[in-house]
């Protein structure tokens, strides 16, 4: 009962905070309604006995990339970034793909009939055994390569940006 | 009474309303401490007026502030000029939370309790820097901006930091990670033969950075940005900022003191015959001594005025008396847990106000260079020793 | 879109100053950044213009000497020598021995107040809070003979044209020499905080350089010449009020950059001190005043008279046409021309290192503004 309730408070607070950034004029504002989305989000990773989930979403998403995007905003233009006004040309093309992702979840939701609304139980960890635990056993056991890859693919665009930022000055 | 106390509730509401109750006061009296201390640095005397020895200087203050006129400017973006204060000091209180005082002294222990006190400390950055845009003037949106890029570069290492301790440790839960010290015998600091020094060190220098003091404190460096991303701000909202980097100072100490000095551990927590001289004895002293101090102080007070020379008695008396519970046999392992615990971090924000009363600033560049190219490949070098000497260790 | 601005995008005009923590009174800098790196730094200056020259011209040549320790007030004393050496020349006339050792003795007092002054506020524009305490607490002794000497302790008025209205007091020289003898291990101890200080160093080394072509270019003066490796100082170029018997040396430095500046302002604070104890222990008997009658009139013509004060040249142009008033005083401060090169100084560089440049020229904006 009160695991559902908090699902729907998180998963309102996720999708509000999402149409906000879409509808905002001040992209500064916008940016903070992705925080709040963001949170929503790390919410439902909690409710999931993800902590390890939840404390990442929160330092990596917050912490480091709405930051990052707090900075552009204002550092690229000083004075302009709070009358900027968004790219809200494409909402043709926008609205198509909501369109069709509805459509897909309807689908979904008319197949599994009554059962499509109730919350599947997490799986708990065994004894002893935390999130943190369990998580990294997989990424370093089963899913080493792809770990591996991400991590270079991340190396290359450090390098890259670093490269980049270097032959501008 | 007794269902109360057992409640499993009791303890974490108890202690959370103490501390949201009680830490305006105690950061109100660190001020004071760090201007008494900074005076001294300083051949001056610091604040004498208001009580006496200045011991009531906190609270005018704070009653000046709560009475000032709340200034909004015109151009503000008003409602984000008042929720960004709210971020800073909801994010420092939050990872108040997570501290553990004593082994049972906490509101609550996680099992990735460091990472979201890392987490709260990573929100708490969006207050400085919404603070320093909403304000819609110069010099605190720069300031904001310098101070969220320190912040976002100094995360880097002090994770890296305390990523090592972890290891050590073997868990991110910190009640754990100080009975991981218990186990281990040592204090992590000095774990490793001596490799994890170099972790604190690391952790040392961006604590400092990361709570905006000086030889670091440029986002509000006064001499170049007025008051950097705070410039706008006054009276209470002000207070907010200044009450969440108080916080943040507390809770970077409790964090450190945690993970790399045995947290609520007495100095050789395994050596027993030193139970009772460092448990009772030592606590004992210095609050004796701390009266003694405050006796002598009232005798002098006494040829100024009869009420300060009182005030002073008083506060001596209280000392006395505080010292004297660590006699009672009831409450003494919960109460010398919470002393050790206080005790450390007092030494850790005393040294950070003595580098305050020593260093120049540094300049943005090379807070970045030293950031960037000192610190962050030091840490990552120390990650990868202690994990190698700790595995080689283990095995 | 809303309007471009006339800036480049990333360019940003930011207003330091008139009411500013680290510009040293009322200085306002106009400064063009890109990003946090200076383009251009304009000084607007006068907002604490009090047209002193003009007050000269309606004023007896005695009534004006109190005016010119409100220039820069900070050395009042050297200010107030320079005018009175001034004067002297146009009448033709020189203050007796007696009088020009106790004027060196408060000059140089004086100046060693003035750098102290500098090096605390200096020094907590770079952030470093402690050292102006210390600093304060000597300066303090040193107010202290001054106002024991002549009753005030800033603006001091404590010269008169032609020599002294006041005798060395009693216990002065004592009081000199303890001072002397207290001051020099403090020196020490304001090295030990800063001179190898990591951060310091940092900081102010290749920070605001001033080569000594610059220097030459802009007129630059004083411990800044000095620094950019110029053996250049008036009191021995062209010695006044008796400098050529004193040993001393002239420090200087070959970068010129703001580390330089204040390596050569801690030497002569030391070297002020040298002066000073050389000249405590000889001060000759005698009277303490020139043959000077009760209305100053001096001779038609005019004289330049420059002195080494502790901020550089300070010179004194004064144009007399043979009435008891000056027809034109023109002061050349050396806060003035030496704040001119900050535009070339602190270009290319950081918004940080524009305050410990400020700091570094040493400018009181009295003098700056008169």
């Amino acid at each position: 009962m009160w695991n559902a309730l908090f699902f729907y408070l998180f998963a309102l607070i996720a999708l509000g905070g999402g149409v906000l950034v879409i509808t905002r004029r001040n992209a500064v504002h916008s940016a903070l309604w992705l925080v709040v989305s963001l949170l929503g989000v790390a919410g439902e990773f909690l409710l999931l006995g993800a902590e390890f989930l939840f404390a990442v979403q929160i330092i990596l998403y917050i912490g480091g990339v709405v930051l990052l995007i707090l900075f552009v905003i204002m550092l690229v233009n000083l004075d302009q970034a709070a009358r900027m006004r968004q790219f809200n040309r494409q909402w043709a093309i926008a609205g198509l793909c909501a369109l069709v992702v509805g459509a897909e979840i309807a689908y979904f939701v008319w197949r599994g009939g009554p059962q499509a609304f109730q919350l599947a139980t997490p799986v708990s960890a065994g004894p002893g055994e935390g999130n943190v635990e369990q998580l990294a056993d997989v990424l370093f056991s089963r899913y080493l390569l792809p770990f591996e890859i991400a991590s270079l693919l991340l190396l290359v665009a450090v390098i890259g940006s670093v490269v980049m930022a270097k032959k501008r000055s | 009474m007794q269902a109360i106390i057992e409640h499993p509730w009791f303890l974490p509401l108890t202690v959370g309303i103490v501390i949201i109750a009680l830490f305006p006061l105690v950061a109100a009296y660190i001020v004071l401490a760090e201007r008494k201390l900074l005076a001294d640095f300083q051949v001056r005397l610091g604040p004498m007026r208001v009580g006496p020895h200045g011991l009531l200087q906190p609270i005018a203050d704070a009653l000046k502030l709560l009475l000032k006129e709340d200034v909004i400017p015109a151009a503000a973006d008003r409602g984000l000029f008042w929720f960004a204060p709210v971020i800073s000091t909801w994010t420092a209180l939050t990872a108040f939370a997570l501290l553990p005082f004593t082994e049972q002294l906490h509101v609550v222990d996680v099992n990735v309790g460091l990472l979201v006190i890392v987490a709260m400390s990573a929100v708490g950055v969006l207050g400085i820097i919404i603070g320093g845009w909403a304000a819609n003037s110069h010099y605190p949106l720069l300031g904001a901006l310098r101070s969220s890029a320190q912040l976002v570069s100094y995360e880097v290492a002090l994770g890296l930091a305390l990523i090592c301790g972890v290891m050590s440790a073997g868990s991110l839960s910190m009640v754990e990670i100080v009975q991981a010290q218990l186990e281990r015998r040592v204090w992590l600091a000095f774990d490793n033969y001596g490799l994890m020094f170099i972790a604190f060190i690391i952790f040392l220098i961006s604590a400092i950075a990361e709570t905006n003091r000086l030889p670091f404190d440029l986002p509000e460096a006064e001499s170049e940005l007025v008051a950097g991303f705070m410039t706008e701000y006054s009276g209470l909202r002000w207070g907010l900022y200044f009450l969440a980097e108080y916080a943040s100072i507390i809770v970077i100490g409790g964090v450190g003191v945690t993970l790399f000095w045995g947290g609520w551990l007495r100095p050789f927590p395994n050596v027993s015959w030193l139970e009772v001289p460092l448990n009772v004895v030592f606590p004992l002293a210095f609050f004796l001594l701390a009266a003694l101090i405050s006796f002598r102080l009232s005798r002098r007070l006494l040829r100024f005025s009869r009420w300060r020379a009182l005030l002073m008695a008083a506060t001596g008396a209280a000392l006395a008396g505080v010292g004297l519970l660590f006699l009672l046999p009831v409450a003494h392992p919960t109460l010398s847990a919470l002393f050790w615990f206080l005790f450390k971090v007092g030494l850790f924000i005393y040294f950070v106000i003595w580098i305050r009363g020593t260093f120049p600033r540094f300049r943005y560049d090379q807070l970045m260079d030293i950031g960037w190219k000192y610190l962050v490949p030091l840490a990552m070098a120390a990650v990868l020793a202690n994990a190698l000497v700790g595995m080689l260790r283990a095995t | 879109m809303a309007e471009r601005t006339y800036l480049g995008a990333d360019e940003l005009i930011l207003n330091m100053g008139p009411q500013h923590p680290s510009t040293h009174g009322v200085l306002r800098v106009v400064l063009k950044l890109d990003g946090e790196r200076i383009l251009r730094a304009d000084c607007v200056i006068g907002y604490l213009h009090r047209g002193i020259e003009k007050i000269a011209e309606y004023r007896t040549y005695q009534m004006f000497a109190p005016y010119v320790d409100r220039m820069d007030y900070v050395a009042a004393v050297s200010n107030g020598l320079g005018y009175c050496l001034a004067v002297e020349k146009l009448l033709g006339i020189e203050a007796p021995p007696r009088a020009q050792v106790v004027r060196v003795i408060m000059t140089e007092l004086n100046r060693i107040a003035s750098h102290l002054l500098w090096l605390g506020t200096h020094a907590l524009d770079i952030g470093a809070v402690t050292p102006l305490f210390y600093v304060m607490r000597e300066r303090e002794e040193i107010l202290n003979i001054f106002e024991a000497y002549c009753g005030a302790r800033l603006t001091t008025h404590a010269f008169r044209i032609g020599g002294l209205q006041y005798d060395v007091y009693e216990g002065m020289e004592q009081q000199v020499k303890r001072f002397c003898k207290m001051f020099r291990p403090k020196i020490d101890e304001y090295e030990e905080l800063l001179t190898e200080n990591r951060i310091w160093k940092d900081r102010t080394i290749g920070v605001g350089v001033l080569t000594a072509e610059d220097c030459k270019a802009y007129g630059v003066t004083g411990p800044l010449l000095r620094a950019a490796g110029v053996k250049w100082d008036i009191r021995k170029a062209q010695p006044y009020s008796g400098y050529d018997r004193y040993e001393f040396e002239i420090p200087t430095r070959p970068n010129g950059d703001t580390y330089d500046r204040y390596l050569v302002r801690i030497q002569e604070m030391r070297q002020s001190v040298r002066i000073i104890e050389q000249a405590i222990e000889d001060i000759p008997e005698g009277p303490i005043m020139a043959k000077v009658g009760k209305v100053i009139k001096p001779p038609p013509g005019e004289v330049y008279v420059s002195i080494e004060a502790p901020k550089g040249e300070l010179g004194y142009y004064i144009v007399s046409d043979g009435s008891t008033q000056p027809y034109r005083v023109r002061v050349r401060p050396p806060s003035f021309v030496n704040l001119q090169a900050l535009d070339k100084m602190a270009r290319g560089g950081l918004v940080a290192d524009i305050v410990a440049i400020i700091g570094s020229i040493d400018i009181v904006l009295g003098e700056v503004d008169r």
